[in-house]
């Protein structure tokens, strides 16, 4: 990060969170009246300590005993308490005032980002890995509120304790506040110079485990190839070797980690001992009294901690600083085109869908698509097939308006879609895909995750003609079963058959199979075929599939290649045509090449 | 985390050591503010300047010590931590491998690697903060109280009592904030899951419209957590100025009962100061020690789930009771075997029984679920059957060892996984020392050797993690290779074909057919054109055998074959 996005993206920080400016305000005045209270303490303690030994100096001088009560030490104590009593009091205030005041912030900035996420184009998904998203939605904006919580409360304190505890220090003593003033300096050093060291040795820590957790992970994943090869020994050195080399980093930059507490200390009491000397010779010489020594060494306990502190501060804001930047990144990525508002909702659809001169391309600067026409008449059972990569989701994506063409247009009902709501659009449509996505939750919620409304007996129906309802019988706890990550209750065919009941459910008047049944055995996938052909019965589809054998009765089939649609037709026709779909056909049948 | 502590068992001299020093450690520190009030009492008060040298001089020493010895002590902690660390996690990996496909199963692999890579570095963690900030504390408060004796009583009564206030008032404040962390912990893991199920699923969202119900999803959760944090936070706003004021208050009490004392010559007035040193520093060191233990949970919960890896006694055992009598014929045999899943009531393989020649090809064919990858799964030894018997070349396969057995066998999994790397150490995972000729061609056998050939750096191209560069038919006709190149009498193919397109898989089966002629083959499929010229083809349905015999034979005989024939060929070519 260079120094000006640093500052800029600090100021936009500090903008943002200005809706709490009055809590922020409150806070840093409580603040200032808990430091001032203590900072006033050790002061105080000196002259009560003053009061002892003069009173006691004075008892022995004059013979009496010298008696501690309301009348000689009285108002010192009381000063005493009220100090402490105000400091807690008001540090209790701006405690219980930031309590809210980060997480808030983080709350604010996590719902932002949320809905953000619903306006953001599928480019952004493509070109981002998921763990890279989560990981700012998740611990970017947790590192943001710990330092909020404590860096900025650390940070503020320390630099009003450090300057107020020197100019009192001075006020005692300018000698000793100056060795005072060497110490700290030397241990400003020190900090800065090991707090470089553990950022280099915890950069080499991380990359150590990172090579080491990769090897984990892969050995995990493979564990079946490992199994099978034998390569038990292999992956076990493997990992020694890495284990060995993060034992070496990490003992190093914990090492730098902690020693660098008692490093400081060591300075710090070297401070001290020479303030105790020097400090002693004054009291003989009459210049301060040992209640001055005694608040010097309290000051110099006092600043000598914040020092430390404030180094790892620096160091942790330039931290949030970064991991502010990375979320602000996702505020600043480009948007989808708003919604057109101006046409109505189609109501009854006929299903009429038209590609007129479409070019497309992921990258624009690399068109995939150029020139697409096609013409699919309301009611039909259109197949596309080709090769992967051919463009067949690609078609798909565009006429569900997932991403934006760069030419020509896309019309159901001769209606426009992109003047159509995205919302009105895509309730047209039902969609399985080759993935199947299933959230957290129970099988009937997934069922009726496109008609959250539908009754039990629907889902069951559904769950029926999808071939799956069988199976969530055997499950423990039925339609009630909930899916989690943690414990795979489905195989990938049967999640496919989860999310074809989903579809049936939704009852559309577009469908569009995608490799829908790739995972399902060509036995089941034909009963589903019957269920599908029955629910289609009148309405559009779209069939995406590799098995040629089920898209034979198909009213059109498209052929694609390399972006384009380069035939276009009836089984028979293509066939006849002898063209690249009858190859493809024949390879799939053919049962003998020799 | 108690279960782990046998881990530190080889440091033992290490770590004693370590408690020594810090013991001396804290000593040192104590025994500063009394040097402290030496130079007070006998140098300022009695105007003594040599007293004052003397005590100056001491404290010089004495830090030097104290922090040598906490430097030393620290370098041995990190030096522990970092080789218990790597024990663990050495001692996971190994477990892991032994494991068998069960095990692996009811861990899952997502959670096997978290276990063994962040729960462990939490673990490493806590250790460190528990040396540094727990430990020190009962040497503090001991040493801390044994000395404010030494100068006072009335005065270490009271500061004993400040102990035993703070520390009751933390532990209710812990019995409050432990159940609250925990649930942050959760409803954090929940903010994961649920952006998670957003990022992977933004298409289906899309298309059924439900941004706005997944919106609200989320900020419930990110509301929920919000809240929770505050509450915590809140507990911590009052906590913290309460155990500051205690400090205080003490030090106050100190002040005014010490100056009695100095009144009526039962102490002099830099044992005061002394005392406040030593109430300051036990009463910090108390505090920061029981801080620790709210944090201690969240490690607690890495350290069970640890345990639980570390406990697993590996399930595949090698049995030397049955009699190793080996015969050549036939080289694989199943005979009347059971299996089904841990805790599941449906078997997966029901009265299995089947066998396997020399040089000839046998197919298994059947719907999903049908079972037919159990069969592969059992003939590797992933999982042990329930009942019946397996043999490979005519012993039962629970008397090889896992290594011996495995090498028999050329497996090529369902999901072609290839190790970052090279082309050619992929290959060479299946023969240590094969050659670059050997390996060009079991290459041009799975037909990918062209493809190799104009790749740059050919068998030395890279391969990335999963060999996720790769399409997927490349992958498999790599994880092909890798089966050749081992030559093994026997080869399983499990759905090993489906990525590749029909004129691939076709010229595959061919080149096998000529260049593996005195192999046992299985090949489990899915496309019966890929296993129609097979020499024997098992029909499974429902985890039982419902047909075997030849494509001709089943076709008239076998009903579940003939559906699937149907499913997938036309009418010309079934009557052909």
């Amino acid at each position: 990060m260079t120094k000006s996005t640093i500052v800029a993206t600090s100021r936009r920080f500090f903008k943002d969170l200005m809706f709490q400016k009055w809590q922020l305000l409150a806070v840093i005045a409580f603040l200032t009246i808990a430091t001032g209270c203590s900072l006033a303490a050790p002061m105080l303690i000196g002259s009560a300590i003053d009061h002892i030994s003069t009173g006691v100096a004075n008892a022995v001088a004059a013979k009496t005993t010298f008696v501690i009560s309301i009348h000689t030490m009285g108002t010192v104590a009381l000063v005493l308490l009220a100090v402490y009593l105000l400091s807690a009091l008001f540090n209790y205030f701006s405690q219980s005032i930031l309590a809210s005041v980060a997480q808030k912030m983080t709350l604010m900035l996590r719902k932002r980002i949320s809905s953000k996420l619903n306006r953001l184009p599928l480019e952004f998904y493509d070109q981002h890995q998921t763990g890279d998203i989560l990981s700012r939605v998740t611990s970017d904006l947790e590192k943001i509120a710990d330092t909020l919580q404590e860096g900025l409360v650390q940070l503020f304190t320390a630099t009003i304790t450090i300057i107020g505890a020197f100019a009192l220090m001075f006020m005692i003593s300018p000698m000793l506040t100056l060795i005072a003033l060497f110490s700290i300096f030397t241990s400003i050093i020190i900090a800065t110079i090991v707090s470089e060291k553990t950022n280099r040795y915890y950069a080499a820590n991380q990359k150590a485990l990172g090579q080491l957790n990769a090897n984990i992970e892969e050995a995990f994943t493979g564990n079946q190839v490992v199994m099978a090869f034998n390569l038990q020994n292999k992956m076990v050195s493997t990992n020694d070797r890495l284990n060995e080399k993060l034992a070496q980093t990490s003992a190093k930059a914990e090492f730098a980690t902690y020693a660098i507490n008692p490093l400081i200390r060591f300075v710090g009491t070297l401070g001290y001992i020479v303030i105790a000397i020097r400090g002693a010779f004054s009291v003989i010489s009459g210049t301060i009294t040992i209640g001055d020594i005694q608040a010097l060494f309290q000051y110099v306990n006092q600043v000598s901690e914040p020092v430390t502190e404030l180094a790892y501060t620096l160091n942790a804001l330039q931290g949030a600083v970064a991991s502010a930047e990375r979320v602000y990144e996702i505020e600043d990525s480009l948007e989808e085109l708003p919604d057109d508002q101006t046409v109505p909702k189609l109501t009854q659809i006929r299903g009429h869908v038209n590609f007129e001169h479409v070019h497309f391309g992921y990258d624009p600067d690399l068109p995939l698509m150029q020139d697409i026409n096609i013409n699919v008449k309301a009611g039909s059972k259109v197949a596309v097939v080709g090769p992967t990569g051919a463009g067949k989701t690609t078609l798909i994506n565009l006429m569900m308006r997932f991403y934006e063409l760069q030419g020509g247009k896309i019309t159901i009902d001769d209606v426009d879609i992109k003047t159509m709501k995205r919302s009105d659009l895509r309730s047209l449509f039902g969609m399985v895909l080759q993935d199947t996505w299933l959230f957290n939750g129970t099988v009937a919620d997934n069922i009726s995750y496109g008609r959250p409304d539908a009754t039990i007996e629907q889902i069951q129906d559904a769950a029926k003609a999808a071939r799956i309802a069988h199976m969530i019988d055997t499950l423990p706890e039925g339609y009630n079963t909930v899916l989690s990550g943690e414990q795979e209750v489905m195989s990938i065919g049967q999640k496919q058959l989860l999310t074809i009941a989903r579809t049936i459910l939704s009852d559309p008047s577009i469908l569009i199979l995608d490799e829908a049944t790739s995972s399902v055995d060509t036995r089941t996938e034909e009963a589903i075929q019957q269920a599908m052909d029955s629910l289609m019965q009148g309405r559009t589809s779209f069939v995406i599939a590799h098995r040629l054998s089920t898209i034979k009765d198909a009213d059109q089939i498209l052929v694609m290649n390399h972006g384009t649609i380069i035939e276009q037709g009836t089984h028979e026709s293509l066939l006849s045509a002898n063209g690249f779909y009858a190859d493809l056909y024949r390879s799939q049948f053919a049962t003998k090449i020799n | 985390m108690f279960k782990l502590v046998s881990f530190l068992k080889p440091y033992r001299t290490h770590v004693t050591m370590m408690l020594v020093l810090l013991f001396l450690q804290t000593l040192g520190t104590l025994y500063l503010p009394t040097l402290t009030a030496d130079i007070v009492n006998n140098g300022i008060v009695k105007e003594n300047l040599s007293a004052v040298w003397i005590g100056g001089a001491w404290m010089f020493v004495i830090a030097i010590l104290t922090a040598a010895t906490a430097i030393y002590g620290t370098w041995l902690a990190t030096k522990v931590s970092a080789n218990t660390g790597r024990d663990i996690r050495g001692a996971m990996f190994r477990r892991v491998q032994e494991f068998s496909n069960n095990d692996f199963n009811r861990f899952g692999t997502a959670s096997l690697i978290t276990r063994s890579t962040n729960d462990v570095t939490q673990v490493q963690q806590a250790f460190m903060i528990i040396i540094s900030m727990l430990l020190p504390a009962p040497f503090m408060t001991v040493s801390g109280l044994i000395l404010a004796f030494s100068k006072d009583r009335l005065l270490a009564l009271m500061l004993l009592a400040f102990m035993v206030g703070i520390i009751l008032m933390m532990v209710l404040v812990a019995k409050k904030i432990v159940p609250i962390f925990e649930r942050l912990q959760v409803q954090l893991d929940k903010i994961n899951r649920v952006v998670r199920e957003r990022l992977i699923g933004v298409r289906v969202i899309r298309a059924f419209n439900r941004t706005d119900t997944e919106e609200k999803r989320s900020n419930a959760t990110f509301e929920q957590y919000a809240s929770t944090a505050i509450t915590a936070n809140k507990i911590f706003a009052v906590l913290m100025p309460l155990v500051m004021l205690a400090m205080n208050l003490c030090t106050l009490l100190f002040v005014w009962f010490g100056g009695q004392q100095v009144a009526v010559g039962a102490m002099e007035i830099g044992d005061i100061m002394a005392i406040i040193e030593y109430a300051f520093l036990t009463l910090m060191y108390l505090v920061m020690g029981i801080a620790v233990f709210m944090f201690i949970p969240r490690a607690q919960t890495c350290a069970k789930r640890i345990h639980a890896v570390l406990s697993v006694d590996p399930e595949l055992q090698v049995n030397t009771k049955v009699s190793k009598t080996a015969t050549e014929e036939p080289t694989v045999v199943f005979d009347h075997v059971n299996f089904h899943y841990e805790g599941a009531q449906e078997s997966v393989l029901d009265d299995v029984s089947f066998q396997l020649h020399r040089g000839q090809t046998t197919a298994i064919v059947g719907s999903t679920g049908s079972g037919k990858s159990t069969i592969a799964n059992l003939l590797m030894r992933f999982y042990d059957a329930q009942s019946g018997q397996i043999k490979v070349a005519g012993q039962d396969v629970r008397t090889y060892s896992l290594m011996k057995l495995r090498n028999k066998i050329g497996y090529v999994p369902q999901k072609a996984f290839l190790f970052s790397g090279t082309i050619a150490s992929n290959f060479r995972h299946g023969n240590e020392n094969a050659l670059e000729r050997d390996m060009h061609d079991a290459a041009s056998i799975a037909q990918v050797d062209d493809f190799i050939r104009n790749l740059p750096g050919g068998l030395d191209a890279p391969v990335d993690k999963g060999g996720v560069k790769y399409s997927g038919g490349q992958r498999q006709r790599l994880a092909i290779t890798r089966a050749i190149v081992k030559h093994p009498p026997i080869y399983v193919f499990d759905d090993s074909f489906s990525a590749l397109d029909f004129k691939t898989d076709a010229k595959l089966r061919l080149a096998l057919k000529k260049n593996i002629t005195d192999a046992t083959v299985l090949i489990i499929a899915q496309r019966l054109s890929s296993i129609i010229d097979a020499d024997q083809i098992i029909v499974l349905d429902e985890g039982k055998i419902v047909g075997i015999g030849t494509h001709a034979e089943l076709l008239r005989s076998c009903d579940v074959y003939q559906q699937i024939a149907k499913s997938q060929f036309s009418e010309e070519e079934l009557t052909q």
